[in-house]
């Protein structure tokens, strides 16, 4: 049994003009020490998986599926509960650091708070603990930055609290949700191999969401492509980015102009071989979502729910695509020509 | 002092001066000799003369400014023309009971406001938001006049429960004097109310948006912990922003209020000195009532800095 | 959704349900305007001629809602009332927005000294709310319906000033805006041309809820006696004369204040339902 088990997750949110799916039958399993990368573009329904992990749907959100830690199904936990794994077991860090903190609370009240919360230390412990963590996290002269306030740091230093606020309680799972997508492209590199080497360290499991091909690949060694909202291609990463086996993870790869650079682009330029628009998660068609974007579709792909395939069976590399062959076919000239 | 701080008393002090220049204008200047309304139009040429040489009519305009602004900083108020007797013995007997009206309004509105806010934000969008939204509405709409008169009419006349009207003094017993100024400061209070009821709900659902919420409760910090420790200081700034332009609201309304209930308050006195056409008393109530709002607008301003550390080392 | 594209009726009705707040307001304030409009050609009885003989009456299918202590009848009064209610707020919004609206344009088109010295004049006119502006101009002027009028419509002045200045240092902040610099056209003309247009619903919005406030400060100041004069009916003036036969014939004090209670709910509720309209991202919180 994995740590974390995700299976037949479905998100869906009541909208003034229906029912959206955001997340469709999901499925993933987690290990500790394991580390998956989720990528999509925005709207794919990555984050809502994420918020459907700590439980933090919007109040129109509805979940279906299991969501399993260490066998504890956590759809069936009642609030309390669930604040009791929240920030404890399960932490998550978010995209804006420089909104994410309360302005109005110094950094050592926001690091401690959890602690205080989950594990009953006294304030004096906690502040301890509060200043060791930020010293792990890279902050200079700790102690005293616990009376700062959020206004006083910089982007930087603000995500590097925010890292060591979810790493206060030792939590089993840590989310970063795009969590270098808004800092300068030279802190980028330095909290992502922040966040690698404590999750390494601890041996937590950890979930890093982004549209950034780039981070996933440097990061993780899982890897999940989502597409409205549901799973169409995963496997490790060296197996994933070696064959690229759904249409889409080709397209998303063919706008990165070098792997591996960690650097940032824009989101129009990263999907400007992709024709076409997201899908709206309302009006979605009833087989493959990408079909009306795909360059190898027929007639028969918008109508049929596509069946999955082993790419390669032993890593565990799966898509959802009703053509895999065609889609192999046109990706190896771009493979042969690299 | 920090530099918001220290901008705002800028601000303050200029605004006060403003303020009581224009009050000198529109009430000292342009009203003319007011020693013709006093001693009639048949009075002979000295008597004029020595009239205005009494009351320092002939200095120039300025020389008379800072002569009332020295005696207002000095406690001396002036004469009033009409009875003679120096203007602060009349306003000081007013003000303990128009100030304590007014907080006594304050104070209710910023307890029912809170809650009501408060609890239809945490019910939103179900049954007792909607119930407090309407109610709220309805409340806004309501002439504070009217609304004393209806109260007089069922609690005072009808149930026999208050005193139609009339002010017990302090010194006769102070849950008396309360008791005699409880509804007003009702009818005083629920128009406002009913705004920072509406002000504090729209505050605690946006700040329920902030992203730093979503991080509190990704701590694991239940909803009730949420909306107590994170959401309700931030969302207390546009509160206190209206709160501040509330407490104008409800000096002016004081003096309505007062001729409803048949208080002697600074309302009454300044009507009798407009039919008296006893000038330095105007002058001096409407200078005394501006200068409690600009008062009360700067102790926002310093509220702002003790809430928000923001301000206490940047500008804004 | 889709029953509602087949049923004209229940689109409408699901329209109105969606505008509940426009559609309330636009019916009262309708209510008060058709009221004033009719009271200028015809009244159930005349509005000012005295009849003690038939004072004091209860409500009756010959006075709807009665008569005063001169034997008025209230239903004409009020009707009456109305045309003076929408004259104070017609000239007194006028002011504040022909006057304070030019002056917010002013301060987001000089920047600079303008703008600080225009938004610190009304900073400290803010010290000085209708009933307080009002009582300067009476001692200074004497009362009368024309004087309260000014002091509201001078009150208004600063509130239209900051929220046009604010309104239009946004419109000012867009590309657009550059594009038209660029091209060399004068402040002035750019004002008229780009930033005045887009400003407009916040302005309408904010006269809406201005008249509402204008209304109500009419009538107060009326009550007071520093208004409206007698024998012009005002709802105002109303109220303080059945505020003496109150404790006798009640109703007399219920019909004025039920009309101006509902001619500013009418109001207030127009002004949030144009908000919505006009400007929804401004209703999230609501």
């Amino acid at each position: 049994m994995a740590l974390l088990e995700v299976k037949n997750l479905d998100v869906t949110l009541a909208t003034s003009r229906g029912p959206a799916r955001a997340v469709r039958n999901l499925s993933f399993d987690l290990d500790r020490g394991q580390t998956l990368g989720i990528v999509g573009e925005s709207g794919c329904g990555k984050s809502m998986t994420a918020l459907a992990l700590l439980g933090l749907l919007p109040e129109n959100g509805v979940t279906t599926g299991s969501i399993n830690l260490d066998g504890q199904d956590l759809l069936t936990l009642n609030e309390d509960a669930m604040c009791g794994v929240r920030g404890n077991r399960i932490s998550m860090i978010f995209q804006e650091p420089m909104t994410s903190l309360n302005p109005l609370h110094t950094i050592g009240r926001q690091v401690t708070e959890p602690m205080l919360i989950h594990q009953g230390m006294t304030r004096d412990q906690a502040r301890d603990e509060a200043v060791r963590l930020l010293e792990r996290v890279g902050i200079a002269s700790a102690a005293q930055r616990l009376d700062s306030f959020p206004h006083q740091l910089s982007g930087g230093q603000r995500q590097r609290v925010m890292i060591a606020m979810a790493l206060s309680c030792k939590p089993d799972v840590l989310i970063a949700d795009e969590p270098t997508t808004a800092l300068d492209v030279t802190i980028q590199g330095q909290i992502l191999d922040l966040i690698a080497d404590i999750v390494a360290e601890a041996g937590m499991a950890l979930i890093l969401i982004s549209h950034d091909l780039g981070v996933i690949a440097e990061t993780v060694d899982r890897v999940l492509v989502m597409y409205g909202g549901a799973g169409v291609e995963t496997g490790p990463t060296a197996s994933l980015f070696e064959h690229l086996a759904h249409p889409y993870t080709q397209g998303l790869f063919a706008a990165v102009p070098k792997l591996g650079s960690g650097g940032r682009r824009g989101q129009g330029a990263r999907l400007a071989t992709i024709p076409g628009l997201v899908p709206e998660l309302v009006d979605l068609p009833t087989g493959c979502t990408f079909a009306d974007r795909c360059n190898i579709a027929d007639g028969q792909c918008a109508g049929t729910v596509p069946t999955v395939h082993d790419v390669a069976e032993d890593a565990g590399h799966r898509v959802a695509c009703l053509k895999p062959d065609d889609a192999k076919r046109q990706f190896a000239p771009a493979e042969a020509g690299r | 002092m920090s530099v918001f701080l220290a901008k705002r008393f800028l601000t303050f002090v200029a605004t006060l001066l403003g303020a009581s220049i224009v009050v000198f204008l529109v009430l000292e200047i342009l009203p003319g000799d007011p020693s013709m309304t006093l001693l009639g139009a048949d009075a002979d040429e000295e008597a004029y003369a020595a009239l205005r040489l009494k009351l320092g009519l002939d200095d120039p305009a300025f020389v008379r400014y800072f002569e009332w602004m020295w005696g207002m900083f000095h406690g001396d108020f002036g004469v009033s023309y009409a009875y003679s007797v120096p203007v602060m013995e009349l306003v000081w007997g007013s003000l303990g009971l128009t100030v304590p009206l007014a907080m006594f309004a304050m104070a209710i509105t910023v307890v029912v406001a809170l809650g009501l806010g408060v609890f239809a934000a945490s019910r939103h969008n179900k049954p007792g938001d909607y119930v407090i939204m309407t109610i709220s509405q309805l409340g806004i709409a309501v002439p504070n006049f009217w609304f004393g008169i209806l109260l007089i009419l069922f609690f005072a006349v009808n149930l026999g429960w208050f005193k139609a009207g009339g002010f017990i003094q302090w010194e006769d017993g102070i849950w008396l004097a309360l008791k005699s100024l409880f509804l007003p400061a009702i009818a005083l209070a629920t128009v406002q109310a009913a705004i920072l009821a509406r002000t504090t709900r729209s505050a605690v659902l946006e700040t329920f948006r902030e992203d730093y919420v979503r991080t509190a409760r990704a701590k694991g910090l239940t909803r009730s912990q949420t909306l107590w420790r994170h959401v309700l200081r931030n969302a207390l700034i546009p509160v206190i922003t209206v709160m501040g332009l509330q407490f104008a609201n409800l000096l002016a309304g004081t003096i309505v209020i007062e001729s409803v209930f048949s208080l002697p308050g600074l309302g009454k006195l300044v009507f009798q000195a407009i039919a008296n056409r006893d000038m330095p008393v105007v002058k001096d109530i409407v200078l005394l009532l501006a200068g409690m709002v600009i008062v009360v607008n700067f102790i926002v301003d310093v509220t702002y800095a003790v809430i928000d550390p923001r301000l206490k080392v940047h500008d804004v | 959704m889709s029953e509602e594209k087949q049923n004209p009726v229940m689109a409408a009705l699901s329209l109105m349900m969606r505008y509940r707040n426009f559609v309330i307001g636009a019916v009262l304030t309708g209510l008060v305007i058709v009221a004033a409009f009719l009271s200028t050609v015809w009244t159930p009885h005349s509005a000012t001629d005295l009849a003690i003989r038939s004072r004091l009456q209860f409500p009756s299918l010959e006075h709807w809602l009665g008569t005063d202590h001169f034997g008025r009848d209230i239903l004409s009064m009020i009707m009456v009332g109305a045309q003076n209610s929408l004259i104070v707020g017609i000239v007194a919004v006028g002011i504040g927005v022909i006057l304070g609206v030019g002056l917010g344009l002013w301060a987001a088109a000089r920047r600079g000294w303008t703008e600080e010295l225009i938004m610190r004049f009304s900073d400290f006119t803010f010290a000085f709310p209708a009933v307080l502006s009002a009582i300067m101009i009476t001692a200074l002027l004497g009362p009368g319906a024309v004087n309260s009028i000014l002091a509201i419509g001078i009150y208004n002045i600063p509130v239209f000033a900051r929220i046009s200045r604010g309104a239009a240092n946004a419109i000012w902040s867009r590309e657009y805006i550059m594009a038209a610099k660029a091209a060399g056209k004068g402040r002035f003309r750019i004002t008229i041309e780009h930033v005045l247009p887009n400003i407009t619903s916040v302005i309408v919005v904010q006269a809406t809820i201005s008249f509402a406030i204008a209304i109500l400060a009419e009538a107060a100041l009326s009550y007071l006696g520093i208004g409206t004069q007698p024998p012009e009916p005002s709802w105002g003036r109303m109220l303080n004369d059945a505020q003496t036969y109150a404790t006798i014939k009640p109703y007399l004090a219920i019909f004025p204040g039920a009309a101006i209670f509902l001619a500013v709910l009418g109001l207030n509720m127009l002004g949030d339902g144009l908000r919505d309209i006009l400007d929804p991202r401004l209703t999230r919180g609501r």
